[in-house]
């Protein structure tokens, strides 16, 4: 009874939101989607490029973070530093990130200041200054940033050399934030180089999710962006990875409590959004595995056997790369080793690929899907989100709209046929934490009293 | 591209657009009033989505723990999830997400409280405010639950000891809070000591409903929210309001700690007692802080110690107005060769901060951006419920929302020369430095 009043009620919203988002496309290539949202003054407006880690090179890893860095440093008119005032000054909100496939940057205002974000963008996309003086501070802080981020966190360890582990020859094996010695090695020049290369505005999507009228932000749009020139961008190389030929496995060593293990199988990413049904039934494996409180891992291994403290499963089907993986990951219990809960996580993936999962497992993770379809409404950033990155990982925001409707149509067949023929031992890749105690002569505290200042 | 005189006439806009949004902001109607049950209720009808968000918050945070049982706070608001009415912890979850509801728990030092989310479609709200209800009114707390949950927050909190921002943060808030309730964290042995009858007299004693405040928006009517209300309380415990916090005494002397730790950054936190919600000096203090280190890129700290040294990723500083006094901490990582330099530069930006007072461009830049981004404070359904909270459990007035950029607004540079000047005393700062070079 419950599940038809929600699909009843799923039929009805995509179709409004449907109705409510535009595209509009620019003679220089640059793309501009619009999705009304009238229930607040404010607008969302980001700026996708189609540059991330993965369009990197050996040497210069994390060159596509850098630049993201770099962009707040001044143009030929805007003094380094000044973007953010002038945001700052308009009541807005402004930052960027970097992925594998996408450098972003957004601004959250008033409704009535978008022209502002408009403006400031389209001229950092085309006249951008990289000092030499800037770039040399810069880059320490992104130094810091990686020692903040990775270095210093046994899991991002962890997952930094499990994902170089799991690709040799596709560009996905390298960490966004980079290397640390690429960064210690790395120029202005890289930089400016990585500019010339991708920020142009046939490579990248404004997209704006707000109280907005579609036609004034075109019009907007056009005025600021349109009259940057399109620019040749350089070939993009599949990099396709070579079949993988049995099982790896990696350990890591950080300072850390409790062991832990990561591991990931070999899956598809999403090719043809039309006919692929593989990408789906992964997610709602995902789902039946680790959707809610009462999924499979977290019922089973941290409630029942209570061979973990914390357990977890992933998939993701839009990537630019065309290839994913479907991971597992774990806490085990204090007595517990990595070795039984990773044997634990294997016979739950067993126990799919001989038995299925329910009817009633399923529609509980579709259940969630049309749920989460109406909550994300509450938040215009996350449904800008949604929109960028796909069309920055080269499908249309339009599948959105079918995106619910596909996931309830994958049958617990479908979920049992991708168990089996993707969650095999000859495609997966295991990392384990080997925790290492701080040494406890290290732990010293010392008290003084000093007249601070 | 003429940025910089395109640039001018935006000022001139914000100027209108400051003036506009002083105005316009009436656009949040709070409807108030009391269950028979005696909890607060705050309500905003808004039909636009079809979802319903509720939270319900009662005085019943971290800072309600005894030294000895320190994380039963946590553990007694964690455990009435799991488990209620004979339904088993399964059973909440399962239902739950039968319908796609998000069931939420949430504590701090002051609050503990759970939020629902749902689809207001009849059979979905009907089992979430079923299964909502009842872990709230009649919580089993079962005891094979509660060992398996100990034993899981025991080896979280092991873990956490190793990292360092775990270990500046709970060494920054015992030095900065001594013996008040503020500073009480969960050990090991703390939770190891918390029996099922500790977490049963803690229901009784703080998840009262007159010391419970509602907060509800999203797709019902008055009538509607008054029922659910109701319902949500009428079970609570009858139990004797909360009493006040002991008030916090400042530090008379520095306080400087330094712990050896094998990362490759130090952690630094500094910071001092700070504002209660309510205080005279808020405002002041606020926009202040916002110049000094909330402004995000453009505050005084980022720009001294990010923006021209390239010091760290990131430094910020922020006031938590609590019930009584919440810390003012300003905190930082660098890598631990340049920390010296870096906690050096963080206290000379403050003394002259302090000392100097704030420019009246910087005033005027911090009004802007508070005031004119305010709309994106009202932007959803969740973030006003959390507005809603705090309004209610912080006893704030109901046209706090609607005041908010009036006070702002009023905020001179002498007034924040002065409350900082009278508030926060640099010469008896808490300093923690976790990972020091050796």
């Amino acid at each position: 009874m419950i599940f038809r009043s929600l699909i009843a009620l799923m039929a009805m919203l995509p179709a409004l939101a449907l109705a409510n988002t535009h595209e509009f496309k620019l003679d220089n290539g640059m793309r501009i989607i619009v999705q009304e949202d009238h229930r607040s003054p404010v607008v969302v407006s980001q700026v996708w490029y189609r540059a991330g880690s993965i369009d990197e090179v050996n040497g210069k890893t994390g060159v596509a973070h850098v630049l993201e860095h770099m962009m707040f440093k001044g143009t030929k008119d805007i003094k380094p530093g000044q973007f953010s005032r002038i945001i700052a000054a308009a009541g807005g909100r402004e930052n960027a990130f970097t992925g594998r496939d996408y450098t972003a940057y957004f601004q959250q205002l008033e409704k009535s200041q978008l022209p502002l974000s408009i403006r400031l963008e389209a001229d950092r996309m085309n006249n951008l200054v990289l000092t030499e003086e800037e770039f040399a501070k810069e880059i320490r802080v992104v130094m810091e940033e990686r020692r903040w981020r990775t270095d210093d966190k046994a899991h991002s360890q962890v997952y930094e050399q499990f994902n170089a582990a799991v690709y040799q020859a596709h560009p996905y094996g390298r960490p966004i934030v980079g290397w640390m010695n690429d960064l210690e090695n790395m120029t202005a020049q890289d930089a400016r180089d990585w500019y010339k290369q991708w920020y142009a505005p046939n490579n990248a999507t404004l997209v704006v999710v707000g109280d907005v009228d579609p036609q004034e932000v075109y019009k907007l749009a056009k005025k600021h962006f349109g009259p940057l020139k399109a620019r040749a961008l350089p070939d993009r190389k599949p990099q396709n990875e070579p079949e993988q030929k049995g099982e790896r496995r990696i350990v890591v060593k950080a300072q850390a409590e409790l062991p832990y293990v990561l591991m990931g199988f070999r899956a598809p990413a999403l090719n043809d959004p039309e006919n692929d049904w593989e990408p789906y039934a992964l997610e709602i494996l995902a789902g039946v595995l680790d959707g809610n409180a009462s999924a499979r891992l977290n019922q089973q291994l941290v409630r029942d056997s209570q061979i973990a403290v914390s357990v977890g499963a992933g998939y993701g089907m839009t990537q630019r790369g065309r290839q994913s993986l479907f991971l597992l990951e774990g806490t085990p219990s204090q007595g517990k080793t990595v070795a039984e809960l990773e044997a634990a996580l294997m016979s739950q993936v067993e126990k799919i690929q001989q038995s299925g999962v329910t009817a009633e497992e399923l529609q509980r993770v579709k259940a969630q899907v049309i749920a989460a379809d109406v909550y994300k409404r509450d938040s215009m950033f996350y449904q800008a989100m949604q929109i960028g990155q796909l069309e920055t990982t080269g499908f249309s925001w339009k599948i959105l709209k079918d995106y619910p409707a596909r996931l309830s149509a994958v049958t617990p067949e479908q979920v049992q046929a991708v168990a089996v023929k993707y969650l095999v031992r000859d495609g997966l890749t295991v990392a384990t934490l080997d925790p290492q105690p701080i040494d406890p002569n290290n732990t010293n505290k010392s008290q003084v009293n000093p007249h601070a200042r | 591209m003429h940025v910089n005189k395109h640039l001018f006439q935006s000022v001139a806009l914000l100027a209108l657009g400051l003036l506009f949004s002083l105005q316009a902001l009436a656009a949040v109607k709070i409807e108030q009033w009391q269950t028979s049950s005696g909890a607060e209720v705050y309500f905003v009808e808004n039909r636009d989505l079809p979802i319903i968000d509720i939270s319900v918050s009662f005085a019943a945070g971290s800072a309600r723990d005894e030294a000895a049982k320190a994380g039963l706070a946590e553990i007694t608001n964690h455990m009435m999830t799991a488990g209620a009415t004979g339904m088993s912890e399964e059973e909440i979850s399962r239902r739950m997400a039968d319908i796609g509801a998000i069931l939420g728990n949430d504590l701090d030092l002051d609050r503990a409280a759970f939020k629902l989310r749902t689809l207001s479609s009849a059979a979905e709200r009907e089992q979430a405010l079923d299964i909502y209800g009842k872990i709230m009114q009649q919580p089993d707390f079962p005891e094979a639950v509660l060992q398996r949950e100990k034993t899981r927050i025991i080896a979280g909190l092991k873990e956490s000891a190793t990292k360092p921002e775990t270990i500046s943060s709970k060494t920054f808030m015992k030095a900065l809070y001594g013996n008040h309730p503020y500073a009480l964290d969960a050990e090991p042995e703390t939770v190891a000591a918390i029996a099922r009858a500790d977490l049963l007299r803690f229901y009784q004693t703080y998840y009262g409903a007159n010391n419970a405040v509602i907060a509800l928006i999203g797709d019902m009517s008055r009538e509607e929210a008054s029922a659910i209300a109701e319902r949500l309380t009428a079970g609570l415990p009858k139990s004797a309001r909360a009493s006040a916090l002991p008030a916090v005494s400042l530090p008379l002397a520095a306080n400087e700690q330094r712990i050896e730790h094998p990362a490759s950054q130090s952690h630094i936190v500094l910071g001092y007692p700070g504002v209660s919600r309510g205080d005279a000096d808020y405002f002041p203090l606020y926009v202040g802080n916002y110049i000094l280190g909330g402004g995000g890129f453009v505050s005084r700290l980022t720009e001294e110690v990010r923006e021209k040294r390239g010091l760290v990723y990131s430094v910020y500083s922020y006031f938590m107005p609590m019930s009584v006094p919440g810390p003012f901490q300003i905190g930082l990582q660098t890598k631990k060769e340049q920390g010296e330099e870096a906690l050096k530069l963080v206290r000379e930006t403050l003394a002259k901060f302090i000392e100097g007072g704030v420019s009246e461009a910087e005033l005027k830049a911090a009004k802007q951006n508070i005031i004119g981004g305010f709309p994106l404070r009202l932007d959803s359904n969740s973030k006003i419920l959390d507005y809603l909270a705090v309004i209610g459990f912080y006893k704030l007035p109901l046209t706090y929302i609607d005041d908010f950029n009036k006070e702002v607004d009023k905020v001179t540079a002498a007034q924040i020369k002065d409350a900082f000047n009278r508030r926060i005393k640099q010469d008896n700062m808490v300093t923690v430095i976790v990972g020091t070079a050796q």
